[in-house]
């Protein structure tokens, strides 16, 4: 067993981080600032709304797509949030959270359809997205803080990492699963690669896509707690420090408003799948 | 000048197909070059040429390689070997821009499942073509209710397919077909997944559709009665190869071997033979001038009870009895005009069997086939219909 001495995987891991840093430290500095200020605007721009007017918004998004049980649902949960007196925390989870899902799709969506429309780039994304789904959270965290220090972007890319998967297996699943003869008639009537694309594949991979969409959002609600550990404040941050002076109940309050959320935008997003079959 | 010219095509499935080909030319079979390539023989050397305005239908069980055939011609198969000549230029040899250019214009394909997409009503369905030429919405839909008028669907433009039954599902797949008015149509089995009644409305259909637009159509199916009915010709494949090609009656009544005897074996032949297959010709006609006398007496030379009459041109006028004949003559009459039986039962050419037999069934004299001017071509005698329908050609 003893053949080969022991290899220094630990150093060499700390020397290529070290050489990224130094190398790209300046074009880390710039993607730094830019996600910052997207997630530190949306956040104030959810703020700027009175919560009634905000809470009233999602009332109707969940009826329109869900039903009225949701809706009813989220008038109260939301309106808990608010009486709690975590409607600024949740604002600030919110948003990193649409941040990071709006990041997820712009990147994940094209991956899924290379990875579906060329066997060669599916051979090399699977395993990549093996590894991003099993290594801990813990483990990237900390690479993450030192590109981009404490705060909302290192939390940020720890969710595009965690949460980034689904949506490339999904979207990659839903157009391997257009029926041959559907792709067979696109393909008999003359479409362009793209004709092909957003006419026949995209609408019939829309509920596979969509689940994967679901996927992505709960996956990064749940890391929204976690990247707290890194100074990201929100929900997140009031369930840590609640942990660290071991107070149960307000720790309790924020992880309900963790839940209110998930559940709500589960419900609408779970909607988008499935109506128009 | 053939509209489609098919020469040497083969199509082997699975790797670089040059060892399988040169296996192929020196005759081994297909489990052979299985076994030696890993490689499946999709055709093998087939040849074929289909006119204009022809229905060919290539028929045969399943894996027998009519499919990848049908495929091949629109290039959704890679030929590997061989040639597809349409309108005089080789489609096997185009570029992927000059491809899609005649898959847009030239041809349009039928599905056996019809292959409609659910997330577009019926309208844009079969707008899909028309769209994807970057025709405007206006003209294009224009077009769309023609040809959904066309199939009697103009009703349910704005349904959606999961609200149609299969057959109406299929009219649409066949008007979406229709709509870039193409040269040609590629039927996949298209009547394979529907109820046997609603498949014999659909080929009906069909049929009619193509009296009026005379496309040039390949129709795939594993129905012997529906190849009959719908084929100009027929080619019969087994094994990625046609075994027997030619008309209906060719086939029925002079299989090559031994497997397409077995194949048409059972078929419903009162459906596939028609009135011309099984007349004979009418041995004498008397004209309405010839008096009685004249008439008996060729009665008498065939041993016939009765006789057609017909004008100098050949038009059918009626029919004379033996009896009559002899009652007018004892009183000395000179014409026949008094005695001929004006409502002679008759049938069209290509009139099934099966529709023969209903009308034979009801009436005493012989049955005449006439064509579209009236003119008489033949007679349908009890003993050559029944002999059609045992399988034997009759006596010409």
């Amino acid at each position: 067993m003893d053949l080969i001495p022991r290899m220094p995987l630990n150093h060499w891991t700390d020397i290529g981080i070290n050489y990224l840093q130094l190398r790209f430290g300046n074009s880390f500095d710039s993607l730094s600032d830019f996600l910052e200020n997207m997630i530190i605007s949306l956040q104030d721009y959810l703020l700027l709304m009175p919560p009634a007017l905000l809470i009233t918004l999602f009332a109707l998004l969940s009826w329109k797509f869900a039903n009225k049980k949701v809706a009813l649902f989220s008038i109260i949960g939301m309106y808990l949030i608010y009486n709690v007196g975590l409607w600024d925390a949740t604002m600030q989870t919110l948003a990193m959270v649409i941040g990071s899902v709006a990041l997820c799709i712009i990147i994940g969506l094209p991956l899924g359809i290379l990875s579906a429309k060329r066997e060669a780039a599916h051979r090399i994304i699977s395993p990549i997205l093996d590894f991003m789904q099993t290594l801990p959270a813990f483990v990237y965290l900390l690479p993450a803080v030192t590109f981009f220090g404490l705060g909302v972007v290192p939390a940020v890319i720890a969710t595009l990492i965690f949460a980034m998967p689904p949506v490339i297996r999904l979207t990659d699943l839903g157009i391997r699963q257009v029926p041959e003869e559907l792709v067979e008639l696109g393909k008999s009537f003359g479409s362009t690669f793209y004709q092909m694309l957003f006419k026949i594949e995209l609408p019939l991979a829309r509920p596979t896509i969509m689940a994967g969409i679901n996927q992505c959002i709960m996956l990064s609600l749940s890391m929204v707690v976690i990247s707290a550990m890194i100074g990201a404040k929100g929900l997140g941050g009031e369930v840590w420090r609640s942990i660290q002076r071991m107070e149960i109940g307000t720790g309790f309050e924020a992880g309900l408003a963790i839940v209110v959320i998930a559940i709500i935008l589960d419900r609408i997003t779970q909607s988008f799948g499935k109506s128009n079959e | 000048m053939a509209k489609i010219e098919v020469k040497n095509l083969s199509m082997i499935y699975g790797g670089v197909p040059e060892k399988a080909l040169e296996m192929i030319d020196k005759g081994l079979n297909n489990d052979q070059i299985r076994k030696q390539t890993k490689q499946v023989v999709g055709i093998k050397k087939v040849s074929f040429s289909v006119d204009e305005g022809e229905i060919f239908v290539i028929m045969g069980l399943s894996g027998s390689g009519k499919s990848t055939l049908l495929r091949c011609l629109n290039g959704l198969n890679k030929a590997s070997a061989g040639s597809i000549i349409i309108d005089g230029k080789d489609i096997s040899r185009v570029n992927p821009q000059e491809l899609r250019t005649i898959r847009r214009e030239k041809m349009a394909m039928v599905f056996q499942r019809f292959a409609l997409l659910p997330h577009r009503s019926v309208k844009d369905n079969v707008a899909y073509g028309l769209e994807i030429q970057g025709i405007v919405r206006e003209e294009r839909y224009d077009k769309v209710m023609n040809v959904l008028t066309m199939v009697g669907l103009e009703a349910w433009a704005d349904y959606y397919p999961v609200n149609l039954s299969g057959g109406m599902q299929q009219r649409v797949g066949i008007a979406r077909a229709l709509a870039t008015e193409p040269d040609i149509l590629l039927m996949d089995e298209p009547f394979g997944a529907l109820d046997p009644l609603i498949r014999q409305d659909m080929q009906d259909e069909l049929i009619e559709i193509q009296k009026k637009l005379h496309k040039t159509i390949i129709f795939i199916t594993h129905d012997l009665d529906e190849a009959l009915k719908i084929g100009d010709r027929i080619a019969l494949m087994k094994d990625g190869e046609i075994v027997q090609m030619g008309h209906a009656e060719d086939i029925l009544f002079s299989p090559i071997n031994e497997y397409v005897a077995r194949f048409v074996e059972n078929v419903d032949r009162s459906r596939a033979l028609t009135a011309s297959s099984v007349m004979v010709k009418p041995r004498s006609v008397v004209y309405p001038k010839d008096g009685p006398r004249v008439a008996l007496h060729v009665m008498e030379r065939f041993g016939m009870s009765g006789l057609f009459v017909t004008d100098r041109n050949g038009v059918l006028i009626g029919y004379v009895l033996a009896e009559d004949a002899g009652r007018i003559s004892d009183t000395g009459e000179r014409q026949l005009d008094s005695i001929i039986i004006k409502e002679v039962p008759s049938v069209a050419p290509d009139t099934s069997l099966a529709d023969i037999l209903e009308v034979i069934a009801h009436t005493q004299i012989p049955v005449a086939v006439v064509d579209e001017q009236n003119s008489l071509k033949g007679v349908l005698v009890r003993g050559s219909v029944i002999a059609g329908l045992a399988g034997q050609r009759k006596e010409a």
